[in-house]
């Protein structure tokens, strides 16, 4: 390219910029605070979740959040399943069984029975209904939420996240430490500093010293909006260290691959000019 | 064909079918024989990677047909049973949502590449065309598709799209309702969505065909922009030299996929579409997957909804005059200058659009998205009158030149490879 295309084209690219740039203001108007990046142990490329971190979780899910929030699309077996919490067998199936699940018997009547491991979570509410009339606002089912949640980065940051070495995925864990860990103002509960309009149907949850954990970890607000963040990011990815580790192979593989094809194809040209 | 078999072989087998069907003769001449030219860039790869993304994507999607139910109630937990409960389930859906963006990745350069180097001309307007065709309808299954799995942007975004029908006059309202088979966008329209979705692959396969065959007349164009003159001097076989190419591009390419498929699967996607669909709810922004996002910004651009759509769809039917737009007699844009600054500025002007697509139309965005629509059909109505005043620099004579200008090397080598060539 000679010099005065190179000026026009500068020309050109600032001109956009500028066209671009004088829209931005727009946005800051309307600008949601964003969620502080956690550091997460399933995160990169060699990620993997933190088994006593999603055991914490587990806990403070079933201790606090379940009194509103069902988890419809996991199963109690997959607690046990590899690349989870790994509880063993035998605590899944006593955890089955402190749930009753809806059942129709041998003469047809709906009843209820204990909970098996191939059981999912039961609903808390029997509907959507049920749910706003007792909680004024629908609380969301929690099995993807941590995928069904995000917040804009804005340019050029979301260009970074696909990137290899700065990968980041996971805006909804940290959506969801933000908003556990959001409630600022003392004199109203359902003050959000993160929720979108800030004015939230879920009221303060978690308060320090709310779950007794056994493991000496702190029993803070942070700790357990962080442990049942990283709980509910595995409910909505439970295959995440199965894909994490196929990738490698998988990259391993093709790169190897690559390599052999591209020094094939050198030596098949390498008597054409070209 | 171009191709010039001189298929021989002893083999009665072979020459028993030969008589019947002269397929092994075909593909030799197709596959083996055919000329390439030899200075071909790797962007001359995007078409057949193009193929392999197409076959990728038939494929896992037949395999996700085969747990996949299109039915309101039980779509979205479908889905999310392929992800928990399927074996490979996640790899194979996974595959399938970052192919589609793959495909349009692939293909816009592709029709970059046609742009940049003038590809779109005589003889290749028929090509051409059909390759918006293909554009069309895989735009038409990309968009069906994202219906499928009934989340908040299938639903919102199927809405959006199928009411702007409505725009047109008099019939507008009748045909939404026609496309819905209701009063709105439901479970009638799910399963004609997904009985659709799984169609409209095979028949792009089959322009796909035609799009191959359009290509194998002609010939390739190539980076110098100049026909070829002398098969030995200008070209190399298909085989071996563009298929350990083709190969190797398609191993590049692979390990692109990978990282999106293991590492990063959801970045091209929207959070939105892991809520289930509430017609109840309204998302607070409705936004396309990105590859549409140029055209969104284009629709919302114009302040009346039926001129927004017909910009929106004129910004890909004017591609289809452009062989009659560019006056130019020069193909390639390394030899003219002008239109080089030009053809950057489009590219600019597209990812400006794309930018403003995902933004909400208020304020400064709408403005901007005006400003860049204007520029967006400016650059075809500048391309007829660029062919008259711009001064092109000389062409090469051959692709045997353009070659050897390039190398520094000598006639007498490059005669000598060709006369060795494999084959
Ligand atoms: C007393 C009932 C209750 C409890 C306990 C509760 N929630 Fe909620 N939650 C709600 C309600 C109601 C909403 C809906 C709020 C709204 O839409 O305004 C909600 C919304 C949410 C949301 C979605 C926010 C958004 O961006 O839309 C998340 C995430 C969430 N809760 C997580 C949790 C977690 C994690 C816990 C346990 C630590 C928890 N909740 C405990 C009632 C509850
Ligand atoms: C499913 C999508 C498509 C497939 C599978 C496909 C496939 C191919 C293949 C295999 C080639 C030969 C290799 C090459 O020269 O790159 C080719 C060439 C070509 N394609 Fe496509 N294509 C697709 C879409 C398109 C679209 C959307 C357009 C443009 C508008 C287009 C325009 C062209 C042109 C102009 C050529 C000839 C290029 C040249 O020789 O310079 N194609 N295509």
């Amino acid at each position: 390219m000679n010099v005065k295309s190179k000026i026009s084209l500068s020309i050109v690219s600032v001109a956009l910029a500028a066209a671009i740039g004088f829209a931005a203001p727009a946005q800051a108007a309307g600008d949601q605070k964003k969620p502080p990046r956690q550091s997460w142990s399933f995160a990169g490329a060699f990620g993997h979740y933190d088994r006593a971190q999603i055991q914490r979780g587990f806990q403070v899910y079933r201790e606090v959040c379940q009194a509103c929030h069902s988890l419809k699309r996991v199963a109690f077996r997959n607690l046990h399943e590899k690349g989870g919490p790994e509880f063993t067998e035998g605590q899944v199936k006593a955890l089955a069984e402190q749930y009753e699940i809806p059942d129709i018997n041998d003469s047809g009547e709906a009843v209820k029975r204990k909970g098996k491991p191939s059981d999912k979570f039961p609903l808390i509410y029997a509907n959507d209904e049920a749910a706003k009339a007792a909680q004024g606002s629908i609380p969301p089912d929690l099995s993807v939420i941590a995928k069904a949640r995000s917040y804009e980065r804005g340019f050029p940051l979301f260009l970074l996240d696909a990137v290899p070495g700065f990968s980041y995925q996971e805006h909804g864990a940290d959506y969801i430490v933000a908003l556990l860990t959001g409630y600022t103002k003392a004199d109203d509960p359902n003050w959000n500093e993160y929720f979108p309009g800030h004015k939230i149907g879920m009221a303060k949850p978690l308060n320090n010293d709310q779950v007794e954990y056994t493991d000496g970890s702190p029993k803070t607000v942070e700790q357990y909006a962080k442990d049942v963040a990283a709980f509910l990011m595995w409910a909505a990815e439970p295959k995440l260290e199965e894909r994490k580790k196929t990738g490698f192979n998988a990259m391993v593989f093709l790169f190897i691959f690559a390599g052999l094809m591209f020094f094939t194809k050198k030596k098949v040209w390498a008597d054409q000019p070209h | 064909m171009s191709g010039t078999s001189n298929f021989q072989s002893n083999s009665k087998v072979v020459n028993w079918i030969e008589h019947r069907l002269p397929i092994l003769s075909f593909l030799d001449s197709q596959l083996h024989q055919y000329p390439t030219p030899r200075n071909l860039n790797y962007f001359w790869n995007f078409g057949s990677l193009a193929g392999i993304v197409l076959v990728i994507m038939i494929v896992s999607g037949i395999t996700l047909a085969m747990h996949y139910a299109a039915n309101t109630e039980i779509a979205f937990t479908s889905v999310e049973r392929i992800m928990r409960d399927v074996n490979a389930g996640w790899l194979i859906r996974y595959i399938h949502m970052n192919g589609a963006s793959m495909f349009f990745i692939v293909v816009y350069i592709h029709i970059f590449r046609g742009l940049y180097f003038g590809s779109y001309k005589a003889p290749r307007e028929i090509l051409w065309m059909i390759g918006i065709f293909i554009l069309l309808a895989m735009m038409a299954t990309a968009f069906m598709g994202y219906v499928l799995p009934w989340g908040q942007m299938s639903f919102w975004g199927a809405t959006v799209i199928t009411n702007l029908f409505s725009a047109i006059p008099l019939v507008g309202e009748s045909i939404t309702t026609w496309l819905w088979g209701g009063f709105s966008v439901d479970n009638p329209t799910l399963n004609r969505f997904f009985s659709l979705h799984y169609l409209l692959p095979f028949m792009i396969a089959g322009v796909v065909v035609l799009h191959v065959w359009a290509l194998h007349v002609v010939g390739q164009n190539n980076p110098a922009g100049v026909e070829v003159k002398d098969v030995k001097r200008d070209t190399v076989p298909f085989t071996p030299y563009a298929t350990i190419k083709d190969g190797s591009a398609m191993i590049f390419f692979l390990i692109f996929f990978a990282w999106f498929i293991f590492f990063v699967p959801n970045y091209l996607g929207h959070a939105d579409n892991y809520i289930d669909a509430n017609p109840l709810v309204t998302p607070a922004h409705i936004v396309p997957e990105w590859y549409f996002l140029p055209f969104y910004a284009i629709l919302r651009a114009i302040p009346s909804k039926l001129g927004g759509v017909i910009a929106m769809f004129g910004s890909i039917a004017i591609l289809a005059f452009l062989p009659w737009l560019d006056t130019s007699k020069v193909r390639s844009a390394s030899f003219r200058p002008v239109y080089k600054v030009l053809f950057w500025a489009f590219v600019l002007v597209c990812i400006g659009l794309g930018y403003l697509g995902a933004k909400p139309a208020e304020g400064g965005y709408v403005t901007a998205s005006r400003l860049l629509t204007f520029f967006y059909f400016a650059f075809f109505a500048i391309l007829p009158f660029l062919g008259w005043f711009e001064k092109t620099k000389p062409v090469p004579a051959s692709i045997a030149d353009a070659v050897l200008a390039k190398n520094g090397g000598s006639a007498a080598a490059m005669a000598g490879a060709a006369a060795h060539s494999k084959s």
